[in-house]
């Protein structure tokens, strides 16, 4: 199964990105082959609906559950029908947390915000 | 880092008067000020210090090479924000959507950045102070507030804790604001207006969940209204943590350059001072 | 004749120089922009007589049609639709209304149904008609609000406009047919650093323009000063007075109860005729 995390930096050493939708990085790990690969989050310089666009990225790439401090509502009207599962982050690194999610130590994030609603254009 | 906002609802009910004064008070080393169309907080709490300040591009704008244009008019009748007018855009209109450029049929229409603020950060030895300034008449308020927010929170880390000046009005910026903030203040005065705007504010800050409480700014206006703001929250469950009074000092202070705080005998202070003990319980 | 009242920042008493205004003009139109916060209708209690919803619209998908492509999804600047499970979603709260996506679909599967961000309420106090624009809570923009209150003006009565606070789009959207702005500042450095802007902003729009002194107390104004400095005309200056507060925080209007305050905004009313002639 493939996870995914909003990291800051090219490594797994570094901490989950309290950010979901402009994150700078997602880490997509596969739990079966062990495998994993940084991608570019688009979405982060959006002008608005960057949970969406987020979102819809790590549907495409298959992901089937996410590790992440917060989640906007947009962001979760994209996941949820996609059923991907939402686990909520614990202070560590992405290792830490993916080891953790491993061993069934992560709580489903069951805390959805409003989101930031970064409009762009006017107002 | 936990954060405390100050919202009103309605504008000049004092916000930037009792930020400024909590700001002076519990000695928070960092904070800023979300109130991006007309920010104030700069005026009492960093007049000695030079900020540093970088052009804020929210978003992209068409532009039309005039060159290329074959004046087909196709642009003008398609743009929903009525943005383009003899085959140049107006710039305070266009929301940034693209159509223009993606339907012009000799491609003579470009999306360019389009500087629409200031960011400022004013840092010394022991505060960070994140604020913007919108440029008159730009859009993407909203925006522009997060990247304040994200730029206090990138130049705070080790802060415990951060107070905020929010924006008035319910909109896009107050909902920027508000998203990841661990309670709201908001101040109400007591006037048909106040009560009004204090209560829509309520209901947008219930929409985020997020913990709220109030204070009645000038109480002694009209000790009635202020009872019936008293009562308002009692019903709906919202603590109101105490009352200011109508204190000549402060308008004094604000021309001064300086917070209220900054005259700790005067009665405004006193109250304010009263009000940031009870905050303490709340947010930490 | 159509009178914009502005103020850079809240509570200098926009309402106030606005309602009161109105209510010395003969059959004047009030007409609240503030969407995001109305509060002239809390003075003029007025008989409400019609209320019209203000919807903008928003995409709606075709299934049938949709070959599943994404031009719509890739084009939207403002990622208002995604793309699940073979079905497209709309995010409503994120779309501009640009019409992009109807117009680049190949196989014409999206078209547009309205959604309601808010209402336009007409009513009557006295002989003063009032139009109030409310947007709902958690909606962004109030622009489309005031279109729809500003399209409700024929131009046949003397208008008066409350403007929202601030200087930003909705404010440039409330101004645009104004023939006269009136600038309201109270004496405090606040005040002055806000009022700037939207000095700023008329003088951008080339509207014709005076400035009214709200809630001055005793001695240094730098209110005042800012509008000697820049030859700013002071058509009026109301000192802060307890009795005026209390009749303001009742939702009380002052000319109505006051004939010294009567004189005093039928002198403003003359003072903008005169320069706008």
């Amino acid at each position: 199964m493939k996870i995914a995390l909003p990291v800051e930096e090219k490594t797994m050493n570094t901490p989950v990105c309290v950010s979901f939708g402009r994150t700078p990085l997602f880490v997509i790990f596969d739990t079966e082959s062990g495998e994993y690969e940084f991608i570019d989050n688009s979405a982060a310089a959006s002008q608005g609906g960057a949970g969406i666009k987020a979102a819809q990225l790590l549907e495409d790439k298959g992901v089937k559950a996410v590790i992440t401090f917060r989640c906007g509502e947009n962001a979760a009207g994209v996941l949820k029908p996609a059923e991907i599962a939402l686990y909520k982050a614990v202070d560590g690194t992405a290792f830490d947390n993916i080891e953790k999610f491993k061993v069934g130590e992560l709580c489903l994030l069951d805390e959805i915000h409003s989101g930031f609603h970064n409009h762009g254009g006017k107002q | 880092m936990k954060q405390l906002l100050i919202l009103s609802g309605k504008g000049g009910t004092g916000k930037t008067t009792v930020s400024s004064a909590l700001i002076a008070l519990s000695g928070v080393k960092a904070f800023a000020d979300c109130d991006v169309d007309a920010p104030n907080l700069h005026l009492v709490t960093a007049q000695d210090i030079k900020p540093n300040t970088s052009n804020y591009y929210g978003f992209q704008k068409a532009y039309i090479d005039f060159e290329k244009c074959i004046k087909c008019g196709l642009c003008e009748k398609t743009c929903r924000f009525n943005a383009i007018h003899y085959f140049s855009v107006n710039t305070s209109e266009c929301e940034g959507c693209a159509v223009c450029s993606e339907i012009c049929p000799v491609n003579a229409i470009e999306m360019r950045d389009y500087s629409s603020g200031k960011l400022m950060l004013y840092s010394s030895n022991d505060i960070t102070f994140s604020t913007a300034k919108l440029k008159t008449g730009s859009g993407a308020s909203g925006k522009l507030v997060t990247a304040v927010k994200k730029q206090l929170k990138d130049n705070s880390r080790n802060c415990e804790y951060a107070i905020i000046d929010g924006s008035p009005g319910i909109g896009c910026p107050v909902i920027a604001s508000i998203s990841g903030v661990n309670m709201v203040l908001v101040v109400s005065e007591p006037t048909v207006s106040g009560i009004h705007d204090m209560k829509r504010i309520i209901e947008t800050t219930k929409k985020f969940g997020t913990k709220c409480a109030v204070c009645i700014n000038k109480y002694d206006v009209n000790e009635s209204k202020s009872n019936q703001i008293e009562e308002y929250c009692n019903s709906i469950g919202i603590e109101v943590l105490g009352r200011i009074p109508y204190d000549k000092t402060v308008s004094m202070a604000v021309n001064n350059c300086r917070s209220i705080a900054e005259y700790p005998e005067s009665p405004a202070s006193k109250s304010i001072a009263e009000i940031w003990d009870k905050i303490k319980n709340i947010l930490f | 004749m159509q009178i914009a009242v502005l103020s850079g920042k809240g509570g200098t008493g926009k309402t106030f120089i606005s309602v009161n205004l109105a209510c010395v003009t003969e059959n004047a139109v009030y007409v609240d922009c503030d969407v995001e916060e109305p509060n002239g209708h809390l003075f003029f209690k007025p008989e409400i007589t019609a209320k019209q919803p203000v919807s903008v619209s928003v995409p709606e998908w075709d299934e049938s049609r949709c070959t599943l492509c994404r031009k719509c999804m890739d084009f939207c600047r403002y990622n208002a639709l995604a793309m699940i499970k073979e079905k497209l979603y709309v995010f409503n709260e994120v779309c501009h209304s640009c019409g992009g996506c109807m117009i680049l679909c190949p196989q014409k599967a999206i078209t547009e149904k309205p959604r309601e961000i808010g209402v336009v309420e007409t009513g009557k106090s006295s002989d003063v008609t009032v139009l109030t624009g409310y947007l709902n809570t958690g909606e962004v923009s109030g622009v489309p609000v005031i279109k729809a209150l500003l399209e409700k003006l024929d131009g046949s009565s003397e208008t008066i406009i409350d403007c929202p606070p601030g200087s930003a789009c909705v404010v440039m959207e409330s101004i645009k047919k104004s023939d006269y702005c009136l600038l309201v500042a109270e004496p405090t450095l606040f005040g002055v650093h806000n009022f700037q802007m939207v000095y700023e902003l008329v003088k951008q729009f080339k509207k014709p323009f005076g400035a009214v002194l709200n809630k001055s107390i005793e001695n240094d104004n730098p209110a005042r000063k800012f509008c000697e400095d820049n030859n700013i005309p002071v058509l009026s200056e109301f000192q802060y007075e307890e009795q005026l507060a209390e009749l303001n925080s009742e939702g009380l209007i002052a000319v109505c109860e006051c004939e010294s305050y009567a004189q005093k905004f039928r002198q403003l009313l003359s003072a903008v005729k005169e320069a706008v002639s």
